[in-house]
């Protein structure tokens, strides 16, 4: 008996100091592989895609609109305009590796953008677009301000690209449609290179893998960028007064809800691992979340994370396409619109983390 | 009756033994904590420290940080090797307890434990059997000591495990498996292990055996019949922590630690392996002479001061009882009280501060102040959240904000709870100060979690 003992404990022993203290793999079962392939595949690369065929038709028609300043071709390059900005709100939780590495989503999307510094720019001509400097005097806020901004009226505004300085409009805008395509393209030849095959490749759970970078990406879009970026700083939540000059679209002013609901729908869309092209979903949050039964306060957690997407959804709707008017007519819909923002946030954040066990750090905690 | 228990001997060679593997372990654990870069990630790298509320002064010094680890190791080892032992245990009391107080972030149930066994270790004989000490002095050579002084470790080594077992007692741990349920799965890569992890019926069945084991272990290493299984019982459950979980070296602490239970016989014989190892014996302090419990003014105060101390131990960790709502919720009385395992909790805590005269604000982006295990400790801590905002405040106030005011946004889940709100949005932190009262701000759990 006391042999069997000493056998067991040493065998128990054994095992323990083999498993090493600065590793914490965990082994959930969940296939991370068949994850990151359909995310690559099916959703990251076909939105970078749609966002170049976007950006393609912006370009053409910045061009035909350059070429002859009408105000009917104004009207028809803001429609793409407007097109690739809901494009890019699918792209944008996405901004790791090559986009990372090239500023994307501050050279994309950086609002409020500086009308003051835009009109320099264009009076000098001279600028570069990579200088961090340059961040709110380009991208989609910049166009935002050039064609939708300059005048009251689109006569007034058509009239700067047929006046005294339009070759300086005109290089302005061109230069500002081609840096959106160059850097995209950038992107998006690199995951059509070897980046998308490193990226399904690395599919551990250290703080470096591919799932924890996508899914901190993620949260950071939707915590950051969609709930404080789209909501919350212009409706005052973190200053003593409200902000309407911070609501992304300020100067088309009625497309404010279409951003935001476009960038909820890609946020829920990449939970339910919803494919970008098609109805059809694969694996995702949602999925992996089901797959480890996680249940929180006796529901699925994927479930109140999907109801509450339905709330914002709800909530969103009450609220005006002109944010700037409905702020100053009544924040209150925008702060409920936030509230419920806010509390998916925290269940991404806290609850779904907490499941997935994305660990943050090694070290030591308490035992018995 | 009381002053007959103080008039029983034991052989010194029991504590002459726990002071040689604890002062061993100990300079292993530093060794272990310096290697993996611990002390520059969790000591001098962070640009802000939360401290302990009375011992805001104790803060880690630079770079000299390391010379306290190296003092702490260097008397470790002279505890181990029983030299200069009344300088060496005061040493590694302090430097230990200095470096535990730098920064609560850090606190470990297992480092307050090490704490109170070196304070207790600073009035003990345990230097008059199998040390330098006593090798070089023979006045201070005996063979036995009074019996308390091997109790003593005892009692403190049975607190822990009996009130780490009572704190158990909790509907969530007994009734939901939590948090063991959510912990358990996929914690290992043995096959097998890890099929079993996955079931319900184990997350219940290791809740229970816990509870049991925590409860009762004490009194399976009392009896002497029982002992051999009480102590296969420790191993066991030790290692399958250590194997479940990133405990580190605690395991191991508490099995040798728990190895005091056992006769004298079995101490002397391990020591009389070391010492051959040595190309020496016991035989120089096996004497014969006793150490006489003594009297005197000095050592009835040392007396009462233990006495107390061991009262003290047995009472604080139910001051939580003085505190409305749930204590997992609030946390106010659950350091310090043996409450290990319990709780799977994480939480989400947004700042803004505002200076409302002058119209300014900011959304605080806490990674510019906190490392990431800061900001998770400190994002379910209402203490930390509290004392977090106080830095902030005085923070901003340099950038020119004049009185600003701290609001935070946060979140909290616990035990396969849904998250929900967990601070009062609307206070201003900036004017809420640490004491023991209730911290009103904290917002109520909407729960129960029946038990101790």
């Amino acid at each position: 008996m006391k042999k069997i003992f000493f056998l067991f404990s040493l065998i128990t022993l054994i095992v323990a100091c083999s498993s090493t203290d600065g590793d914490t793999t965990t082994n959930d079962g969940y296939d991370r592989t068949i994850l990151l392939t359909h995310w690559a595949n099916n959703i990251i690369i076909p939105s970078y895609t749609n966002y170049q065929t976007k950006l393609q038709t912006l370009v053409a028609d910045a061009n035909t609109f350059t070429t002859t300043p009408t105000e009917a071709n104004l009207l028809i390059v803001r429609g793409s305009w407007l097109e690739a900005y809901k494009a890019y709100q699918y792209v944008s939780p996405y901004s790791f590796g090559k986009a990372e590495d090239i500023y994307f989503k501050e050279k994309n999307n950086t609002y409020p953008t500086s009308a003051t510094a835009i009109n320099t720019n264009i009076t000098t001509g001279t600028y570069d677009f990579g200088l961090i400097s340059q961040f709110n005097k380009q991208g989609l806020p910049a166009l935002d301000y050039v064609l939708n901004g300059l005048g009251e009226t689109n006569a007034e505004i058509v009239a700067f690209y047929t006046g005294t300085n339009a070759a300086k409009y005109k290089k302005y805008l061109t230069d500002l449609v081609t840096i959106l395509k160059t850097n995209n393209d950038t992107v998006l030849t690199d995951w059509n290179g070897n980046y998308k095959s490193l990226y399904i490749a690395n599919n551990g759970n250290s703080v470096s893998s591919s799932v924890n970078i996508t899914l901190n990406n993620f949260l950071e879009g939707f915590e950051k960028d969609i709930r404080a970026g789209k909501v919350g700083l212009p409706a005052g939540k973190f200053s003593t007064g409200t902000r309407p000059q911070d609501v992304e679209g300020y100067y088309k002013k009625d497309v404010s809800k279409i951003l935001l609901n476009t960038a909820v729908k890609g946020a829920q869309d990449f939970f339910n691992g919803k494919n970008f092209n098609t109805n059809a979903t694969g694996p995702g949050l949602k999925e992996y979340l089901d797959f480890l039964k996680v249940v929180r306060s006796g529901k699925n957690l994927s479930t109140t994370i999907n109801s509450q997407f339905e709330n914002i959804v709800t909530k969103n709707a009450e609220l005006s396409d002109n944010f700037r008017n409905q702020i100053t007519t009544d924040n209150t819909k925008m702060l409920t619109s936030y509230d419920a923002l806010q509390l998916n946030v925290s269940y991404l954040k806290i609850d779904m983390m907490q499941a997935l066990k994305i660990t943050v750090y090694y070290v030591d905690s308490d035992g018995d | 009756m009381f002053q007959n228990y103080f008039k029983q001997y034991t052989s010194a060679a029991t504590l002459a033994f726990f002071r040689l593997a604890f002062g061993l372990m100990m300079l292993l654990s530093l060794i272990r904590f310096a290697s993996y870069g611990w002390i520059q990630k969790f000591y001098i790298a962070p640009q802000f420290h939360f401290t302990y509320y009375g011992f805001e002064w104790v803060k880690p010094i630079g770079i000299y940080t390391y010379l306290i680890f190296i003092i702490c190791g260097i008397a470790a080892l002279f505890v181990a090797l029983g030299y200069q032992y009344k300088w060496a245990i005061l040493s590694f009391f302090l430097s230990f307890t200095y470096i535990e107080l730098m920064d609560k972030t850090t606190y470990l149930n297992h480092y307050y434990f090490i704490t109170i066994i070196s304070l207790v270790l600073c009035f003990l004989p345990a230097n008059c059997y199998f040390s330098i000490d006593a090798y070089k002095n023979e006045k201070i050579r005996f063979q036995t000591i009074p019996r308390w002084t091997t109790d003593i470790l005892k009692v403190l080594l049975a607190i822990v495990y009996i009130y780490a077992g009572l704190a158990k007692l909790n509907s969530d741990w007994i009734f939901e498996a939590m948090p063991l349920k959510i912990w358990l799965p996929d914690n290992t890569n043995i096959p097998g292990l890890n099929y079993l992890m996955d079931q319900n019926w184990v997350h219940y069945a290791f809740s229970w055996f816990g509870a049991i084991y925590d409860l009762g272990i004490v009194f399976l290493m009392l009896n002497k019949k029982t002992r051999n299984i009480g102590f296969f019982l420790i191993v066991v459950f030790h290692l399958l922590t250590r194997i479940l979980f990133p405990i580190g070296v605690f395991p191991y602490v508490m099995i040798i630690s728990s190895l005091i239970f056992f006769e004298p016989s079995l101490h002397k014989k391990m020591l009389t392996i070391i010492a051959k190892f040595f190309s020496t014996s016991l035989i120089l302090f096996e004497n014969g002479k006793q150490k006489v419990q003594r009297f005197t003014p000095i050592h009835r105060f040392q007396l009462g001061f233990l006495g107390f101390f061991m009262a003290f131990q047995l009472l604080f960790p139910f001051r939580y009882l003085c505190y409305p709502d749930e204590l997992f919720w609030t946390e106010e009385g659950y350091r310090f009280s043996w409450r290990v395992m319990l709780m799977e909790k994480s939480g989400y805590a947004e700042f803004t501060v505002l200076d409302k005269n002058n119209n300014k604000s900011i959304r605080v982006d806490n990674s510019h102040f906190l490392t990431p295990f800061q900001e998770k400790q400190m994002a379910f801590q209402p203490d930390f959240i509290l004392e977090y905002a106080h830095f902030l405040n005085e923070y901003y106030q340099k950038q020119g904000f004049v009185n600003p005011e701290v609001y935070v946004s946060s979140y909290v889940a616990l035990n396969g709870r849904l998250s929900q709100k967990y601070i009062d949005p609307t206070i201003n932190l900036a004017k809420e100060y640490e004491s023991f009262k209730y911290k009103t701000w904290i917002l109520p759990f909407n729960d129960t979690i029946k038990g101790l």
